[in-house]
């Protein structure tokens, strides 16, 4: 039987297992939604496609399973870029969607016309142009495969409208092989061996735990090769969830904002087991100064990680799972050790992250508080700045895949429409996103996507009348020079969480925090909180940009 | 920084140069020359791309071109045998009374004329980046008028 191309599109999507689509509608994809409107498939609508291709992001981290969005040509595709971007410097599966204008127009400069495989190009693992409606069913097999193995990455399919209309004869497509992209999974074992050998031998071991690991779902093969050895476990943001934070191995996070511990630690360390993170500048500070005495094993999927910021001496490409499932294998004996975790558990009890104990309401005792009240038990989401670094040191992690957060691009915008993905993928979770005032305003219009929808998402709003992060730089490094970060004329959000049809609620005392966050949790709505916290509020530790990590200020031993 | 020929075979689609040079591009690398041309098998394509880095950007380069997924093999001739070969077309203008003498020096080092009006001489040369430098060397005292050169292509030795 023949089928029109938006036919086959949504069938193929349902061959990969999709069940919920984010998008938009508009005049290129006209066929795609008209093939939507009787097919089993979910589809949500965002009130904005960022607010889809965050959404799709988020439900891929939450689920581990492939995201997926779908806009309209022109403005449409360029809304999802800044998605497709983070997602893409997170190596997170999405794949996206998009209309394009009739094959014979485009390069007219047509009505809603971009070129959308250009401009995705550099932040997207792979795209495509669907030129032909016989290729259309293959090349969403492909776009999955690519999306989800390897290092993962969003892929953009950009399908002509008048191809969405042709019509052929539907053939399901036999298993991808794709000559030119074998990504290695299996490490080399002589490198396992090589790197066991320096576990066991070594004297100051630290292991630097990434997001491949949540990636991979290696987090009880590493939680495995940590108890073995009784070797310490940091983790880079991305890495949070990886290792229970609760375990007396866990030193929390290293990097700008991480613990006083963790990055003494690595930077005194003689062995660093690297897995699945990438030495990226906010973990490594000043790279010259990093680490100098340690010899460094790096297990990675992508080879192109390897020796690109720091000099690696034992590398192995691989999944992080296989990987280290090996790995333990050939580990026959505990390094000895004692001495160095003696230093490290003195750092510990040293220099905790702490923050001042008073009776005003703090962001960070919001953050501490909802711990407790979820007892650990929440997916967080959050925004990017000072609400992102202190829901990552004051919330304790356990899980994979239960903080959700935008590493390396840094999407402000990107925690509300990714617990929305979250809500959606894991239905029965309690989500919550940890927002600031100036971030939350970024993708505030999906407030009625989850209402509409019926996800009981949390909205924290740590409000500090600023942009604090960036108030937090101009505080110290210019001279208080607070320009255009000072947010006085922000919305009522109370009023505005009501005309959304969600609970609003305001918090200005310390001692209203507990209960009112018990009460939010029990409401079956949308509720957005603002916490009215301490205005000027600083992120420590902090290590200036370019100083070598163990440089910190605030917090400091 | 030392001089790369590096030989990247693709998928012989639309988009991939595009690929190719965004991620030169986008990773601050530099192309001295670039050749692209179909293989004996239609379906890929030839890349030479010559090419100044030190051997830790020579190594994030070529992972990175693994990386792509139109990307099928790289191969680094640093320090590999192999034949290099560029075509240069330079055009001179030579006055009526020195033309033999330049005539001569063409023939000399193997290179053709391969047009001749009444003040312009338009030689082609083809040969490894050395043999190149010095015909336009022995040229130059004569006014050099225009260069065109194909970038360098690039074959193995060993199988």
């Amino acid at each position: 039987m023949k089928l029109k191309g938006a036919e086959i599109l949504i069938k193929a999507l349902e061959k990969e297992g999709v069940d919920v689509i984010f998008g938009y509608p508009g005049g290129s994809v006209l066929p795609i939604f008209d093939a939507l409107y009787d097919a089993p498939v979910k589809f949500m609508l965002t009130r904005h496609e960022q607010g889809a291709a965050h959404a799709a992001d988020g439900y891929a981290r939450a689920t581990g399973k492939v995201g997926v969005c779908l806009a309209t040509s022109g403005p449409g595709a360029t809304n999802l870029v800044t998605g497709l971007a983070t997602a893409y410097m997170d190596s997170v599966p999405v794949v996206a969607i998009t209309g394009q204008v009739k094959t014979f127009l485009i390069g007219n400069d047509a009505f809603q016309e971009a070129d959308v495989t250009g401009i995705t190009r550099p932040v997207t693992k792979h795209n495509y142009l669907v030129k032909d409606v016989k290729e259309l069913a293959a090349t969403v097999k492909e776009a999955f495969h690519i999306a989800s193995t390897g290092r993962p990455g969003p892929v953009v399919i950009d399908v002509p409208v008048d191809v969405t209309i042709h019509e052929t004869e539907y053939r399901h497509p036999g298993p991808v092989n794709i000559r030119s992209y074998k990504p290695t999974v299996t490490g080399h074992i002589g490198q396992v061996k090589k790197a066991a050998k320096a576990i066991m031998s070594a004297k100051k071991p630290i292991i630097y735990s990434g997001g491949g690991v949540i990636i991979s779902n290696a987090a009880s093969e590493l939680t495995e090769l940590a108890r073995k050895t009784g070797i310490p476990v940091t983790t880079t943001l991305l890495g949070l969830g990886g290792f229970p934070e609760t375990d007396e191995l866990s030193l929390g996070m290293l990097g700008m904002h991480g613990t006083v511990y963790a990055n003494h630690a690595i930077m005194d360390s003689d062995l660093i087991i690297a897995v699945g993170a990438r030495f990226d500048d906010r973990v490594t500070g000043k790279i010259e100064a990093f680490a100098p005495h340690a010899m460094i094993i790096h297990i990675d999927i992508d080879p192109s990680a390897i020796s690109k910021n720091v000099k690696v001496d034992i590398p192995i490409v691989g999944d992080a799972k296989n990987v280290l499932k090996e790995l333990n294998r050939y580990i026959k004996k505990k390094p000895d050790i004692t001495a160095w975790m003696k230093k490290v558990n003195d750092w510990k009890k040293k220099s905790p992250l702490t923050y001042k104990k008073d009776n005003k309401l703090r962001p960070q005792y919001v953050v501490e508080e909802l711990y407790k009240v979820t007892k650990g038990d929440a997916i967080i989401c959050t925004e990017v700045g000072q609400n992102q670094m202190w829901a990552a040191q004051f919330y304790q992690y356990t899980k994979p895949r239960t903080y959700i957060s935008s590493g390396g691009l840094g999407t402000m915008g990107y925690g509300f429409p990714a617990a929305i993905g979250a809500q959606v993928g894991k239905p029965k979770a309690t989500v919550i996103d940890i927002a600031g005032d100036g971030s939350i305003q970024m993708n505030i219009q999906e407030l009625i996507t989850a209402v509409h929808n019926k996800l009981p998402i949390k909205i924290v709003i740590l409000n500090n009348r600023y942009l604090g992060m960036v108030r937090q730089w101009q505080e110290l490094f210019y001279k208080k020079r607070y320009s255009s970060t000072c947010l006085e004329a922000s919305p009522d959000f109370v009023k505005l969480a009501e005309a959304y049809g969600a609970v609003g609620m305001r918090i200005t005392k310390k001692s209203e925090v507990k209960a009112a966050l018990k009460k939010a949790l029990k409401i079956k709505n949308v509720v957005v909180m603002d916490f009215r916290v301490e205005k000027e509020e600083n992120v420590f530790p902090m290590v200036p940009a370019g100083e070598a990590i163990n440089r910190m200020i605030g917090g400091m031993a | 920084m030392q001089k790369h020929t590096i030989s990247v075979l693709v998928e012989n689609k639309f988009g991939v140069l595009a690929r190719i040079a965004g991620l030169f591009s986008a990773r601050g690398f530099n192309i001295d020359s670039l050749a692209v041309s179909e293989t004996e098998d239609p379906t890929m394509s030839r890349m030479t791309i010559v090419l100044r880095a030190d051997d830790r950007i020579l190594e994030q380069v070529k992972k990175q071109l693994n990386k792509l997924v139109d990307v099928i093999k790289v191969i680094d001739y640093t320090r590999k045998q192999s034949i290099n070969r560029e075509v240069l077309l330079v055009k001179a203008e030579v006055e009526e009374k020195k033309r033999p003498e330049v005539l001569k020096i063409i023939d000399s080092v193997g290179a053709k004329v391969v047009d001749v009006s009444h003040n312009m001489i338009t030689v082609e040369e083809t040969g490894d980046e050395a043999k190149i430098h010095a015909l336009l060397e022995l040229l130059r005292p004569y006014g050099i008028k225009e260069i065109v050169r194909s970038g360098a292509v690039v074959i193995g030795k060993e199988g």
